[in-house]
């Protein structure tokens, strides 16, 4: 498969809002940690873009997505909190990327995907 | 949402928490302390959750105080013995506005919910540490942890503290009535006491962490301040109070050297005393003048500001610091205060008086696990050449102290005077 120069990946952030032992001053700390770690991907050329979920939602089912709920309603430490699109060479390098996040300090959670390019697909179906 | 900003004004969130848990309270009432301080912790984690990928808002302040009573509706609404009073609770909240921005009345409210805050937090009917810890933890916005760290005890016992405070809150019960009438001045005076002691955690050096003891100056300052700026507390006692504080706290940055290490006052780079920050205290020492009453508040700042005056310790109108603490004396017997007086009588009158003043203290042997009592009579006994009563006081002052830059100095001069022994037996030996 052809790779071309830079790939993009998605970040999923779950969760990482439970820290009842945190006091104000521990969470701005958390939130500066948050400003250098995007800072740096920012910095580096990384930082395609992203941005914050508000809570809850409608969950959409069944063959004309007839049944609406209202939700996720997932566990707080379940419920997607926003996501963010980074640049990076391969998966791996993504993941590398995400290690630096501010979320594990509150046991939160990134999941990281590789974005499919339609044209790596056809380059890989010729 | 502004994703350029991405930092914050120091201490926004602990600043804001206290907003949020005045504003929360006003509609809650003291006995759902709870319920405010929840609704306020969900109101930062949420900006955790946003600000991070999304950018700081505008207005921080309104944002999170939006959030925060949203929350606190969620709340009336969810549980149902807040139903009674969902009207009432939505109607407050709607008048509220969010932010000064919004409203003038902004200001006003949130300075009128810290007011009645305080008087809750430091009322007669809960022990001072307990008013000490509930001031730190609702209107500073402190964890316990911290609050652990500036008391030298541990997070649980803050914790078990700060539950029975909200239990007793309840049997008393204690609201959040600005008292009025006779009551006041007993109320304010219970006010300023905890503030006082709040303050003089943080500015004596006797343990606990250096920047945690900084911010405890601060938040005192803060605090009486929120006092004076409103009807209630602008009483002359108060600003008696604030000026002393304010005069003490200039001093803080040359306490010490730069590598820690603790400077007497005499030894201190006067340069270094911050001259704003005294200017302000003596704006507050005029209006500590208005009334008829001399208070200890009033005394100590016009001690403290005798100091600030002073371009050198040779300079000090130490006459007039002396007259200060005889008056002083009379109103608070405490043998600290005596062993303060002495140090002023021996820079006035010489160290064979001060020494003298210390013998004719009572209830001295309160202060024998003082180490302050001991590096005091230590340093006079050196001043009148007795080297060897002096090196005994100075070692047990080391051992007192949990200051390490403290501890480094007492045993400076512990050396010193050894040497200064050693050349009297020489001395001594080419008389002979």
């Amino acid at each position: 498969m052809m790779k071309t120069e830079s790939n993009s990946f998605l970040y999923i952030f779950r969760g990482g809002a439970d820290p009842n032992q945190m006091s104000p001053e521990d969470m701005q700390k958390n939130m500066d940690a948050w400003f250098a770690w995007m800072g740096e991907l920012r910095s580096k050329g990384h930082l395609e873009g992203g941005e914050p979920l508000q809570d809850g939602g409608k969950v959409l089912k069944g063959k004309k997505g007839q049944s609406v709920t209202d939700g996720p309603y997932a566990e707080g430490k379940e419920e997607v909190g926003g996501y963010l699109i980074v640049t990076a060479r391969d998966l791996d390098h993504a993941a590398e990327l995400a290690k630096g996040c501010p979320i594990f300090q509150n046991d939160g959670s990134v999941e990281v995907r590789a974005i499919r390019k339609m044209s790596d697909d056809l380059a890989a179906a010729e | 949402m502004n994703p350029e900003v991405n930092q914050l004004v120091d201490h926004l969130f602990r600043r804001e928490a206290g907003k949020m848990v005045a504003m929360l309270t006003r509609a809650f009432g003291l006995d759902h302390l709870q319920v405010a301080e929840d609704a306020m912790q969900e109101a930062l984690l949420k900006a955790i959750r946003n600000w991070g990928l999304g950018g700081v808002p505008r207005n921080p302040s309104a944002w999170l105080m939006r959030v925060a009573k949203n929350r606190a509706l969620d709340i009336v609404r969810r549980e149902t013995n807040f139903r009674s009073k969902e009207k009432e609770l939505t109607a407050f909240f709607e008048q509220r506005p969010e932010s000064a921005e919004d409203s003038v009345r902004f200001d006003e409210e949130i300075r009128d919910g810290q007011l009645r805050l305080i008087f809750a937090c430091c009322h007669p009917d809960l022990s001072r540490e307990t008013q000490v810890a509930l001031t730190l933890k609702t209107l500073c916005g402190f964890g316990e942890r911290e609050i652990a760290a500036a008391f030298l005890t541990s997070e649980a016992a803050i914790a078990k503290r700060l539950v029975r405070a909200r239990r007793r809150i309840r049997e008393v019960p204690i609201t959040l009535d600005i008292p009025a009438g006779p009551r006041l001045a007993a109320r304010l005076d219970a006010v300023l006491q905890t503030l006082y002691l709040l303050f003089n955690e943080g500015y004596k050096a006797s343990h606990g962490d250096e920047l945690v003891r900084k911010e405890l100056c601060e938040e005192a300052i803060r605090l009486v301040k929120i006092l004076v700026d409103h009807p209630t507390g602008d009483r002359p006692k108060a600003h008696a109070l604030l000026a002393l504080m304010l005069f003490n706290s200039a001093r803080l940055s040359a306490r010490a050297d730069a590598e820690g290490n603790m400077l007497l006052l005499a030894e201190q780079d006067r340069s270094l005393w911050d001259r704003a920050i005294i200017a302000r205290g003596l704006r507050h020492l005029h209006r500590s003048a208005a009334g008829k009453e001399i208070s200890e508040f009033h005394l100590q700042a016009g001690i403290a500001y005798c100091h600030c005056a002073a371009p050198t310790y040779e300079t000090t109108d130490w006459r007039r610091i002396l007259s200060l603490y005889d008056m002083l004396t009379e109103i608070d017997r405490s043998p600290v205060v005596a062993l303060n007086r002495a140090v002023v009588i021996s820079n006035v009158q010489g160290p064979e008086a001060a020494l003298d003043a210390i013998a004719a203290t009572g209830s001295r042997d309160s202060l024998d696990g003082y180490y302050l009592y001991h590096a005091v009579l230590a340093h006079l006994r050196y001043a009148v050449g007795d080297f060897a009563k002096a090196a005994v006081g100075f070692r047990r002052a080391a051992e007192l102290t949990h200051v390490t830059s403290e501890r480094v100095f007492l045993r400076r001069r512990l050396r010193e005077c050894g040497k200064r022994n050693a050349e009297n037996r020489k001395n001594q030996r080419t008389e002979g």
